[in-house]
């Protein structure tokens, strides 16, 4: 890009003719390129910015806490509640799976294993909200919380599983020969010393994979959203009121009275989502260098 | 264990029989934590099998009464038993359609404007705040869309367009509310973007040096380094990259129903109302009136499905098929 050292004061200081069309096509496109990434951090920042402007002045202790019609707690529970169901359910399905492909099965099953992990997280969720409500709404003829809980489960199942897996198989080869040098058996090994040194990285994975599922809508919508908002409630075996389909309701409707709640409820739930998964991702990123260099 | 075994032969026979004990203990161990690992893996793969037998079964009664004909069929009237998804299949079409077009260019311009102009220190900024728009969930985005892009896209953006290129019929004449095809695909646009972003800038990173240092010698502009030799390099990876985030656009139920007004008719003009299969779904399921109205919307979950299945499929095969070195990451 520097010119030559001496100038040539006869010479031409600044391409011309072909080398200058090529240098204005590059210039042109690197501003294009950086038009780009200032859209899309100018789209974060307007949702952002708007979540933030209309929730802030709605939110206060009594719209945390207390229950509706003051303020939204059974919501706020009930969607913490669900997720933690949700998590209990797909964490040890999902580090088991992930045990499987790193320790257990040869090259071709995993390749097999993590196609269908990858098909499931591509599946829509609509359509697990529809699996869900057939299979356990409709068997039990109640709506239930528990069935969102499946549901978000099927969701957060492949995101733990591949986070764990690829966590697993970072985990230093002369750990596992050390163990077996020492005579462990198999099953010690891996409970023993390859999860210990994975957990900072299998954690980290399904805390982003909670957040992934805390703001899933559909699969509730189908199998707890007829619930009463006053009710105070963690029991999975009932419609447990929640922030996505409250705030799913309240746009259906078009009833603008209820925005402000809609916005402050969102305003929460985009904070906890946003925080814990730009802090699971540092924490992530960190683990695994830890690990590929040790 | 050492210890054990020289304590071994000043007590015959016991520590033959603790250290067999072990053994046994330990195979049985091995067993059992092999036999919950396959048990799992056993279940994760079940379950895509039940999910997609439980959504074919519930479709059966609407597939046996309307046969392949509803692929096409566009008629949507519940109150009297007919039911086809060809409006559906339009709009899915058209908005992930639009939202691919929008997203694909600016997302693959982000990955390399996240490789090769940022800064290192912006780029480790940008990059996560970028990934940071997948992370919004789709009700809270659909939300902003109904209540701050509609009426922006109504005052604003649609009296443009139809003023300006209102000879094309696509940019017909603006409706009242903003919900609209249009507006839908402005949110699916921004739901697509980081999901491409992010393939592509790990793509991008995995290009050799060397080739683009080469061309660079050679006199090549940045510009013609990307053109001639990152883009072809990691075309197939883009491709693949394109086909998921669409694969995304289509499936996305919550924030389309938001934002796109639910029209019930085929038009060419893009801000009138629409719907799609997805849409429809998260729209009357839950109120659903007749059991023939559940099976219909099953069955357009069976469209949906084989439709996601085909495009997962087809990225992660164009992904292995063409990927050199080990490109592709997921």
């Amino acid at each position: 890009v520097s010119g030559p050292l001496i100038p040539d004061p006869t010479g031409p200081l600044t391409p011309s003719g072909n080398l200058r069309r090529r240098q204005v096509l590059s210039r042109a496109a690197e501003g294009a390129a950086t038009t780009a990434a200032v859209i899309a951090l100018a789209a974060l920042a307007l949702v952002l910015w708007t979540v933030v402007s209309h929730g802030a002045p709605v939110i206060n202790f009594d719209f945390l806490f207390k229950g509706y019609p003051e303020g939204v707690g059974p919501m706020l529970l009930g969607t913490v509640a669900i997720s933690v169901y949700a998590t209990l359910i797909a964490m040890p399905i999902g580090v088991l799976v992930a045990l499987y492909i790193s320790e257990y099965s040869g090259a071709k099953g995993a390749g097999a294993l993590k196609l269908i992990l990858d098909l499931l997280n591509g599946l829509p969720s609509i359509i697990l909200g529809l699996f869900a409500f057939v299979f356990i709404v409709e068997a039990q003829k109640k709506q239930t919380a528990f069935a969102g809980c499946v549901a978000l489960a099927i969701i957060e199942l492949p995101l733990i599983a591949r986070g764990s897996q690829e966590v697993l198989q970072l985990v230093p080869k002369h750990l596992r020969e050390a163990s077996d040098a020492l005579g462990v058996a198999r099953w010690r090994t891996v409970l023993t010393v390859v999860l210990p040194t994975a957990l900072g990285g299998i954690v980290t994975s399904t805390v982003l994979a909670v957040a992934r599922a805390a703001g899933e809508t559909a699969p509730l919508i189908l199998t707890t959203s007829s619930f009463d908002p006053q009710n105070f409630s963690i029991n999975p075996f009932e419609a447990l009121p929640n922030v996505p389909t409250w705030i799913f309701k309240v746009s259906e409707e078009g009833n603008v009275e209820g925005f402000n709640e809609a916005w402050g409820m969102a305003l929460v739930l985009v904070t906890i989502i946003l925080v814990t998964s730009l802090g699971a991702r540092a924490l992530l990123a960190r683990s695994k260098r830890k690990l590929s260099s040790s | 264990m050492s210890a054990s075994a020289s304590a071994a032969p000043q007590v015959p026979g016991q520590g033959a029989r603790a250290s067999l004990l072990r053994k046994r203990g330990d195979q049985l161990g091995d067993r059992a934590l092999l036999g919950i690992c396959l048990l799992a893996a056993l279940l994760a793969a079940g379950t895509i099998f039940l999910v997609g037998y439980e959504i074919v079964h519930g479709a059966m009664p609407a597939i046996n009464r309307f046969g392949l004909g509803f692929v096409t069929d566009t008629t949507w009237q519940p109150n009297f038993g007919r039911f086809g998804a060809g409006v559906l299949l339009f709009g899915t079409a058209v908005t992930s359609g639009i939202a691919l077009l929008l997203a694909g260019p600016i997302a693959v311009a982000i990955g390399l404007f996240l490789t090769l102009l940022a800064p290192k220190s912006m780029g480790a900024v940008i990059g996560p705040l970028v990934e940071l728009l997948a992370a919004i969930p789709s009700v809270i985005l659909g939300f902003w869309g109904l209540a701050v892009l509609a009426p922006f896209v109504q005052e604003h953006v649609e009296p443009t367009l139809h003023d300006k290129l209102g000879f094309i019929p696509l940019f017909g004449e603006p409706q009242t509310t903003g919900l609209s095809v249009f507006t839908a695909s402005l949110i699916l646009t921004i739901m697509v973007i980081p999901i491409i972003a992010s393939i592509t800038r790990d793509l991008f990173r995995s290009v050799p040096s060397e080739l683009q240092d080469g061309a660079a010698a050679l006199g090549a502009t940045r510009w013609e380094v990307v053109r001639g030799i990152i883009l072809p390099t990691t075309s197939s990876g883009v491709i693949a990259a394109c086909i998921l985030g669409l694969g995304r656009a289509l499936g996305e139920a919550i924030a389309v129903s938001q934002v796109i007004g639910a029209g019930s008719e085929i038009k060419a003009n893009l801000f009138a109302p629409g719907s799609t299969l997805a849409a429809q779904i998260a729209l009357q399921f839950p109120g659903a009136l007749t059991e023939l109205h559940k099976s219909a919307l099953f069955y357009c979950a069976v469209i949906l499905l084989v439709i996601g299945l085909i495009a997962n499929l087809l990225a992660g095969w164009i992904g292995r098929r063409f990927s050199y070195s080990g490109a592709m990451s997921w």
